[in-house]
């Protein structure tokens, strides 16, 4: 139990995002409404966006500048230990960029889609469809 | 010049996505003539690259000069070289043929759409010539949200199915893109042939092997893989028909190439094949695809829907036989990769032009289509002679290496699955065929007061296009020893056997 505990505690980031990961697979799953269901799906997003980014912290470690590192003047080799890793962080800016498109086609379609039918429940579209 | 072509066929469509929208605010009737010559441009580009790639073997190139693993690497060979010819022509021919039926559809947002036309086509080809996981993944959200967008641009049920096309496609690419997370979190590179050399060593780590289960999920669900293919038939069926002709033919079928370029050349196929032993289930999964594929294909009486079902059965065919894992039928997969992108093109265009004319997709309605659309409705028979697989046609020559390849792995359960579909499809087309032949032109809308005898052939454009493609299924089966020997072959790692 206590090794349970100590292991979710020292990864407590990957805990995180799985069920972050979770939360908003369940609200794709079992939410009627479509824009929860949009939200659902930008909480999986997020996710991994925020997986990312903690994969690149390092504890007790400063921003990638070199001035920030090193006290002197910088005259030694950098020390790649020195900083966090900032790629996830870059990649991430892309995939954010990524997620906002996506959001913004999803919420585009939901409002085409109320204009026609009236409602985002999907039961009550459903209704309207078999009406036709 | 040449230097630059893996380059040059993202940076042509990119560049004249946005040279397009401006030039259809000035005057919408450029937006046509711009896309053409955009797409001829980066037709001729995979065609020189193909060339090169023959005759000098890998061609790399380093994204603003920077080299690999910290820069971004397009690596082309044979395998990407064979498939963007194959996008770049199905994207070419069917603008092509569309040309009247977008104007009809879209004639006040002709700049929209061809935008997003070449944007996806330009995703497309980045995710096949890119050397680089992540920016794989970028490519491919740039190729899946232009294809939500032109899915849901129609009325009708087409935004229902797109919206939930992208909470399953978003699912899709975000499992790849936290497998490729892991990948980097173990290796530290997200450059492919770089994570080539480094995994090896890294093979028993748990967090390799979780990356790999969520990568192929990911992907799965991408390609419509049968028990994750909810969102394909509601999302082409409903499409408009420029659109469905142009996604169907091309998105699963570069998200099969993924899969093999994931698994042949960043998971080694000693990985993939033999130490995660999923070859067996994967082949199993396949035959239960293309069975429920070809039933759920028989249980419908429209046309476009019937023809998603038959991609999800074709999706089968590929998966099935990329995981055989012998040459023969990884040639077969590769080689139904090109094939199938032709045929569903092929069906799917002469299914615009019917739908067009007849104004209905219901298979009921196409009595005596033979007399009013002769040319059409031949080409519709080819295609489907070359959907069931018979031989001069190049359905018969990949289902022969499938067929043969399940032999040599002993799978016969895949063979039996394969021939089985074979006669469904045969039974699908010739329904058709029947009804469109011998049953007597009948005037549906006649109490309506206007009259279905006006029902005539497609424009002219639409029938060059359709002839076209139908001499391209005829061309490849003839040629289909030579692009198995000459470049097929080469694309398969010489440790498989």
């Amino acid at each position: 139990m206590e090794s349970l505990l100590a292991n979710f505690l020292a990864k407590y980031n990957y805990w995180v995002y799985i069920g972050l990961v979770m939360i908003g697979m369940y609200a794709m799953i079992a939410k009627r409404n479509l824009v929860k269901k949009i939200i659902g799906m930008n909480i999986v997003q997020t996710a991994v966006i925020l997986f990312y980014v903690s994969i690149g912290a390092k504890k007790g470690k400063t921003i990638p500048i070199i001035a920030h590192g090193h006290e002197d003047t910088g005259h030694h080799a950098v020390q790649a230990l020195d900083y966090i890793s900032p790629l996830p962080h870059v990649l991430m800016l892309t995939a954010i960029v990524v997620s906002v498109a996506t959001l913004g086609v999803a919420l585009a379609l939901a409002i085409k889609i109320y204009r026609q039918y009236g409602t985002l429940e999907e039961d009550e579209i459903a209704m309207r469809i078999e009406d036709q | 010049m040449s230097a630059h072509f893996p380059g040059l066929v993202i940076i042509i469509p990119l560049v004249a996505a946005f040279l397009i929208l401006i030039g259809a605010l000035l005057d919408r009737r450029l937006a046509f003539p711009l896309t053409a010559l955009a797409l001829l441009g980066s037709l001729l580009t995979a065609i020189g690259l193909l060339v090169k790639v023959l005759q000098t073997g890998v061609v790399e190139y380093h994204l603003a000069g920077w080299a690999p693993p910290v820069g971004i690497a397009y690596r082309v060979d044979h395998l990407n070289a064979l498939v963007l010819v194959a996008v770049a022509t199905v994207a070419f021919v069917n603008l092509m043929g569309t040309r009247e039926l977008v104007k009809g559809l879209f004639d006040d947002r002709l700049g929209p759409f061809y935008t997003l036309y070449i944007l996806l086509i330009a995703g497309l080809q980045g995710i096949v010539v890119t050397g680089d996981a992540f920016n794989l993944y970028v490519l491919l959200e740039i190729a899946a949200l232009t294809g939500y967008a032109l899915v849901g641009m129609s009325e009708g049920r087409a935004p229902l199915s797109s919206l939930n096309y992208i909470f399953i496609g978003t699912v899709g690419a975000s499992l790849y893109l936290l497998g490729v997370g892991y990948l980097y979190l173990v290796t530290g590179t997200l450059n492919m042939a770089d994570l080539a050399v480094r995994l090896p060593a890294l093979y028993p780590s748990k967090v390799v092997v979780s990356a790999f289960v969520i990568c192929l999920v990911g992907l799965c669900i991408k390609m419509g893989f049968f028990p994750m293919h909810a969102w394909l038939p509601n999302a082409y069926s409903h499409a408009p028909d420029p659109v469905s002709s142009l996604v169907a033919p091309l998105v699963t079928k570069v998200m099969i190439y993924v899969m093999i370029r994931m698994m042949l050349f960043v998971f080694t196929p000693a990985f993939a094949f033999d130490q995660m032993a999923i070859s067996e289930p994967m082949v199993w999964l396949a035959i239960v695809a293309i069975v429920a594929g070809s039933f759920m294909a028989l249980s419908t009486r429209r046309l476009k829907r019937m023809l998603t079902y038959i991609i999800v059965a074709e999706v089968g065919y590929m998966v099935g036989g990329f995981w055989l894992g012998n040459r023969l039928g990884i040639s077969g997969a590769i080689l139904h990769i090109v094939n199938d992108a032709i045929m569903t093109l092929c069906v799917f265009l002469s299914a615009a032009a019917i739908i067009s004319k007849v104004g209905s997709d219901a298979i009921d309605d196409m009595q005596g289509l033979f007399k009013k659309m002769p040319v059409t409705m031949g080409v519709f028979v080819v295609a489907g002679l070359s959907i069931i697989g018979v031989p001069p046609t190049c359905g018969f020559f990949s289902k022969w290496y499938l067929i043969s390849g399940a032999v040599a792995a002993g799978q016969y359960g895949f063979m039996a699955a394969l021939l089985l579909s074979s006669l469904i499809n045969l039974v699908l087309f010739f329904r058709i065929f029947e009804i469109a032949y011998f049953e007597p032109f009948h005037d549906h809308h006649g109490d309506h007061g206007h009259f279905v005898s006006a029902v005539q052939e497609a424009p002219f454009e639409m029938l060059v296009t359709l002839v076209v493609t139908a001499v391209l299924l005829f061309a490849l089966g003839i040629y289909a020893g030579d692009i198995v020997s000459q470049i097929i072959d080469h694309a398969i790692p010489v440790g498989i056997t």
